[in-house]
C-alpha cells in the first residue's frame, strides 16, 4: 500500500470511528507521533530573564541592577539560588507538581542582537551567520509529514507572522475560530501559479479551505480566560486543540517585551499576563485530556542585558531562561545559572543550552523524529520529558 | 495587396523596433498608464489612465515626480498645534487616567483618518505612498510616542521630504521629536548610553546588516549624546551638559563626532544608497532584488542615486524608467499593501463616503495600522501581508463594499459594514491589532458607525464606463483571473468576481 492511500485509507477510518485524528497517528506512515501536540508562546521584543527567573543570591546581580532589581524578599524561590518573578505566582502549582520545567541560559554562539535578525534565527533554527528561508518547524514537517487528516500543519494564533511555520505548505494564522469559519466561504480551492506571489495566495486559499473543513465542531470551555489579547489567544488555541482533526503545533505571541526604558511595571504586567494565560492554557487542555500530550514551550529572540541602563530599563542581551510545561514534563531547572561574574565584551551573558537543543528535545522525544536534518546540525536534547 | 504586406511588415519591423529599443519613445498604452499610476499610487480611475496614457514614458514620469505635492490639503485635525503637556499619568485618579487615554486613543484616529483622507483624495498619490514608504522606514508608532501632536509634526516632515534629499531627511528625522521620544534618543545620555538610536540608524535606516560592528554602534551613541526634548513644547532641544565629548571611532574614522558628523559618516557609505534603493526596488517593481538582471539594475541607480548626493528623484526616476519595471515578468508580482487595497477600491470604484474613519480601521485590521508599525522594523509588507486572516479580511472588506451598492441595498443594512468589514477593531479582546480602539469609548463607537452607514458604491456607474467583459477584466485586475469566471457573469456579479479573484491582491 503506497503512503498516500494507506493516509486515506486513515483519515477514512477516522471518520467512521470517529476517534480524533490526533488520538491515532499511529496510523501514520511517518513514524512522527503528531499526537503530541507542541505549543510555543513567543514572547516578542527579548523578554527580560535575570528578572523573570532572579539569581536572588548573586549579589553581582543587585549591584547590576541598583534600580530594577527584583527585592530578594519578593521572589518567589525555586531553589536555594533562582526564583520567580512575583508576576509569576499563577505558575507555582506547576512548578511544585514538577510540571514545569526551567531551562536558564538558552542562547546560541555569536549572538546576534538585533530583534528581527536573532527572532529569524531563532525560527529558521539557522547558525548565526546562516540564513534560512523556511521556518524550522516548515522543515521538520517538510521531512515528516503530517496526517493529511489534520486540519493543518500549524495554527499561529493572534499573529501575522508565520516565524516557525513560515512557508509551511498546510499553516493557517486564525484571531478566533468562529470568524475564521464564518469568512471561509470567501476561500477557493485554487491550483499552482508560476508567479510566486499568486502561488502564495492560492496556496492561503486550499489551506483555509481544508482548516475550515477540520474545524468541524465548537467546545464549551469552563476555562474563565483572562481579559486581553493573551486570554483571546489561549481560548482561540483550547479552541483549535479541542478540534477532533489533529493539528501538529500551535503558536501564540504576547509582545511588549522591549523594555528600554521604565521596565519594572510594564515587565510586572508582562509577568502576570503570560502566567495567567499559561495556566488557562494547562486548564483548558486539562479539559479535553491533553494536557498529558502537550508540551508548552516559550521562545524570545533574546535576553536582555545583565546591567540596567540610565532609563531604568535594559537593553539587547543574550541568553535568557525559556519555559517548557506539560503533564510530561519533567519538572525542574536545567542548564546553567547565570553567569554574572562572566559577561562578553558587551556586558552580555554566556549561554549555556543552544536553543537548537529545546528544538531536538521536541523533535526527537516529543514526536519522535530525527532532528539532525531539520536541524542542520547533531544536538543532543534535553531529558525532560517523562514517556507516556 | 503587395504594397500592404509591405506597409503592414514595415510597421511591424518599427514596432519591433520600439519595443526593443526605443521603448521610451512610443507613447504609453492605456495599459502601461494603469501600470505606472497603480505602481506609483493607488488603483487610478478609468479619468486618470485617460490622461497619461499616450504620453511619452519619460514624459509622464518626470510629470509624477515633478508634480508631487510636498504638504497635505486636508486640514489636519484642530488640535495638531496645541501645547502638549506630558501629564503624569501614574498620579492621576483612575477616572482622569481613564478620560485621558480616551482622548489620546481619538486623536490617534483624528491622525489616522486625516491621513487616510489625503490618501483618498489627494491628486498626487505618490506623495502619499513615499510618505507612507518613508513612515516605514523611519519608524517611530503612536503607541510609544504617544504624544499625537509629535506624530503629527513627523508625518508633515516625512511628506515634506517625501521625494525631496535622502541625506537631509535623514538629519531631519534623527532630531524629530517622535523619533527623539520612539528610540529613546533622550535618555542616551554622557556615562549612560542608550544604544536604540544608534542601532536602529545604521541597521534599518542606512546601510543595513554586516555594514557596521556591535563596537560601531556603541561608539556612535556616545556621539548621539546630548539630544533631548523640552517637556513642555516636545521641541528638540540640545543639551550639551549630557553630551559626551570625548573621542569616538565610527566606521574606522575618529574625532570628538557628535551626531550629525556621525549621520554624516553612515552617508558616505556606500551600502547606504544600495540599502535604499534595494528597498525602493521592492517596493515599486518586484520582490526579486538577486537575480542578475535586477541587481545590475539596483546597482547602476544606486550609483546615480549616491552620485545626486541621495536626491530621492534621481532614484526614482531611475526605477521608475528601468525597463525592469515595465518588464511583463514583473507585472502582478507584488502584493498590495492593505492601504494600497483599501484606497485603491476606494479611488478607483469612485466610492462615497463621510468620514474616512471605517477605512482606517479597516487597513488596521488588515495588518497596516497607520501611525504604529509592529515595531522598528516597520511592516515587512510582501508575502507576508497574506496569510488566511488577513486573506478572509480583505475579502470580506470587498464583500462588504459590494453590499452597499445603491443599486441593491436599503440603507438600513449598512451598520453591519462597521462591525465586520474587517472594521471589528471596537470589540473587546482586538487590541493588540488595533490599539486604542476600545478607549474611544461610545463617542468613537458612534463616529464608527455613522461613518460606515455613509459608504456607498454604485458599482452601474462604475461599470458604464466599460465596453465589455474584457476592458473591465483589465481596469481591475493586473492580469488573468486565477480563478475560472462563469461564462454568463456580467454586470455586479462579473466585478465582485474579479475583486475576489486572488489576482485582485496583486499589482
Amino acid at each position: 500500500m503506497n503512503r498516500r492511500i494507506f493516509l486515506q485509507a486513515a483519515a477514512g477510518a477516522a471518520a467512521l470511528a470517529s476517534i480524533p485524528g490526533w488520538a491515532q497517528s499511529a496510523l501514520s506512515a511517518s513514524s512522527a507521533n503528531f499526537g503530541n501536540l507542541l505549543i510555543l508562546v513567543e514572547l516578542k521584543g527579548a523578554n527580560d530573564g535575570l528578572n523573570t527567573v532572579v539569581p536572588f543570591a548573586d549579589q553581582t546581580y543587585y549591584s547590576l541592577r541598583p534600580r530594577i532589581g527584583i527585592k530578594r524578599e519578593e521572589v518567589l524561590q525555586l531553589s536555594e539560588r533562582a526564583g520567580f518573578h512575583p508576576g509569576l505566582a499563577p505558575l507555582l502549582p506547576l512548578w511544585k507538581n514538577g510540571q514545569l520545567a526551567v531551562i536558564e541560559g538558552v542562547g546560541y554562539p555569536n549572538a546576534n542582537l538585533s530583534h528581527f535578525r536573532s527572532i529569524e534565527i531563532w525560527d529558521t533554527a539557522s547558525g548565526a551567520n546562516e540564513y534560512l528561508h523556511d521556518g524550522w518547524l516548515a522543515r521538520a514537517f517538510a521531512a515528516n509529514p503530517v496526517p493529511r487528516s489534520y486540519l493543518a500543519d500549524g495554527v499561529v494564533v493572534g499573529s501575522n507572522d508565520m516565524g516557525p511555520v513560515e512557508n509551511s505548505p498546510r499553516s493557517v494564522a486564525l484571531v478566533n475560530t468562529d470568524q475564521f469559519l464564518r469568512q471561509a466561504k470567501f476561500a477557493e480551492r485554487g491550483g499552482y501559479a508560476k508567479n510566486p506571489a499568486l502561488n502564495h495566495i492560492l496556496q492561503v486559499e486550499n489551506n483555509i479551505v481544508e482548516a475550515a473543513a477540520g474545524l468541524n465542531g465548537h467546545f464549551e470551555f469552563k476555562t474563565q480566560y483572562p481579559a486581553g489579547n493573551f486570554g483571546s489567544q489561549v481560548k482561540t488555541a483550547a479552541q483549535v486543540a479541542a478540534n477532533k482533526s489533529g493539528v501538529a503545533a500551535l503558536r501564540l505571541s504576547l509582545g511588549g517585551f522591549d523594555t528600554h526604558q521604565n521596565q519594572p511595571n510594564t515587565h510586572a504586567n508582562l509577568m502576570k499576563t503570560l502566567a495567567e494565560g499559561l495556566v488557562a492554557l494547562q486548564a483548558s487542555l486539562q479539559e479535553i485530556g491533553r494536557w498529558n500530550n502537550t508540551l508548552v514551550m516559550t521562545y524570545s529572540e533574546f535576553g536582555r542585558r545583565p546591567r540596567e541602563n540610565q532609563s531604568g530599563g535594559t537593553d539587547h542581551g543574550t541568553a535568557a531562561p525559556q519555559f517548557v510545561m506539560g503533564g510530561r514534563v519533567k519538572g525542574g531547572l536545567y542548564g546553567q545559572a547565570p553567569q554574572l561574574a562572566r559577561l562578553d565584551g558587551n556586558g552580555n551573558l554566556p549561554y549555556a543550552v543552544d536553543f537548537r537543543d529545546l528544538y531536538a528535545t521536541v523533535l526527537e522525544r516529543w514526536w519522535g523524529v530525527p532532528a539532525q536534518g531539520v536541524l542542520g546540525a547533531r544536538f543532543a536534547g534535553l531529558d525532560l520529558v517523562r514517556a507516556a | 495587396m503587395r504594397l500592404l504586406k509591405t506597409t503592414l511588415g514595415a510597421l511591424l519591423a518599427l514596432l519591433l523596433l520600439s519595443l526593443h529599443a526605443g521603448a521610451q519613445a512610443a507613447p504609453l498604452s492605456a495599459e502601461q498608464a494603469r501600470h505606472l499610476l497603480t505602481r506609483t499610487g493607488f488603483a487610478p480611475t478609468e479619468a486618470e489612465v485617460r490622461q497619461y496614457a499616450g504620453m511619452d514614458r519619460e514624459e509622464a514620469v518626470d510629470r509624477l515626480l515633478r508634480g508631487a505635492r510636498t504638504e497635505a490639503r486636508t486640514p489636519p485635525p484642530p488640535w495638531v498645534n496645541e501645547e502638549f503637556e506630558r501629564p503624569r499619568v501614574k498620579e492621576m485618579a483612575p477616572e482622569e487616567r481613564k478620560e485621558y487615554q480616551r482622548m489620546l486613543a481619538l486623536r490617534g484616529f483624528d491622525l489616522r483618518g486625516w491621513w487616510m483622507s489625503e490618501m483618498l483624495t489627494t491628486p498626487t498619490p505618490l506623495t502619499e505612498r513615499m510618505t507612507l514608504f518613508w513612515h516605514n522606514h523611519f519608524v517611530s508608532s503612536l503607541q510609544k510616542v504617544r504624544v499625537p501632536q509629535a506624530m503629527y509634526r513627523q508625518n508633515v516632515l516625512l511628506r515634506r521630504y517625501a521625494l525631496g534629499n535622502f541625506g537631509a531627511m535623514l538629519h531631519a528625522v534623527a532630531k524629530d521629536p517622535a523619533m527623539i521620544i520612539y528610540l529613546d534618543s533622550a535618555t542616551n545620555r554622557k556615562g549612560a548610553p542608550n544604544e536604540n538610536f544608534a542601532r536602529e540608524v545604521m541597521e534599518l535606516f542606512t546601510l543595513g546588516e554586516g555594514h557596521y560592528s556591535e563596537q560601531d554602534i556603541k561608539e556612535a551613541a556616545r556621539a548621539y549624546t546630548g539630544w533631548s526634548l523640552e517637556p513642555r513644547t516636545v521641541d528638540f532641544k540640545w543639551r550639551p551638559f549630557f553630551h559626551d565629548e570625548g573621542v569616538k571611532t565610527v566606521l574606522g574614522k575618529s574625532g570628538n563626532f557628535d551626531g550629525d558628523a556621525v549621520l554624516d559618516l553612515l552617508l558616505a557609505q556606500p551600502a547606504a544608497a544600495e540599502f535604499i534603493v534595494k528597498k525602493m526596488w521592492v517596493e515599486f517593481v518586484s520582490p526579486d532584488t538577486e537575480s542578475p538582471a535586477n541587481r545590475a539594475e539596483i546597482a547602476r541607480i544606486a550609483a546615480q542615486f549616491r552620485a545626486s548626493h541621495y536626491e530621492i528623484r534621481t532614484a526614482l526616476s531611475g526605477i521608475f524608467n528601468s525597463p525592469r519595471f515595465w518588464a511583463p515578468e514583473n507585472r502582478a508580482v507584488l502584493v498590495k499593501s492593505p492601504v494600497e487595497l483599501v484606497a485603491g477600491a476606494v479611488r478607483q470604484l469612485g466610492v462615497g463616503y463621510g468620514d474616512p474613519l471605517p477605512f482606517v480601521y479597516a487597513t488596521a485590521s488588515l495588518g497596516q495600522n497607520l501611525m504604529a508599525p509592529p515595531n522598528v522594523r516597520g511592516w515587512p509588507g510582501g508575502d507576508v501581508w497574506i496569510n488566511s486572516t488577513t486573506l478572509l479580511g480583505r475579502k470580506q472588506f470587498i464583500e462588504r463594499l459590494m453590499r452597499v451598492d445603491v443599486m441593491r441595498e436599503p440603507a438600513s443594512d449598512l451598520q453591519p459594514l462597521a462591525a465586520e468589514s474587517g472594521m471589528n477593531g471596537m470589540r473587546r479582546n482586538e487590541g493588540e491589532k488595533i490599539q486604542g480602539a476600545g478607549r474611544t469609548g461610545a463617542e468613537g463607537r458612534e463616529r464608527l458607525v455613522r461613518a460606515a452607514a455613509s459608504i456607498q458604491v454604485d458599482s452601474q456607474k462604475y461599470l458604464a464606463q466599460f465596453s465589455g467583459p474584457v476592458q473591465l477584466t483589465q481596469a481591475v485586475l493586473p492580469g488573468q483571473p486565477a480563478n475560472p469566471l462563469a461564462g454568463d457573469l456580467a454586470g455586479p456579479p462579473l466585478l465582485k468576481a474579479l475583486l475576489l479573484d486572488p489576482m485582485y491582491q496583486l499589482k
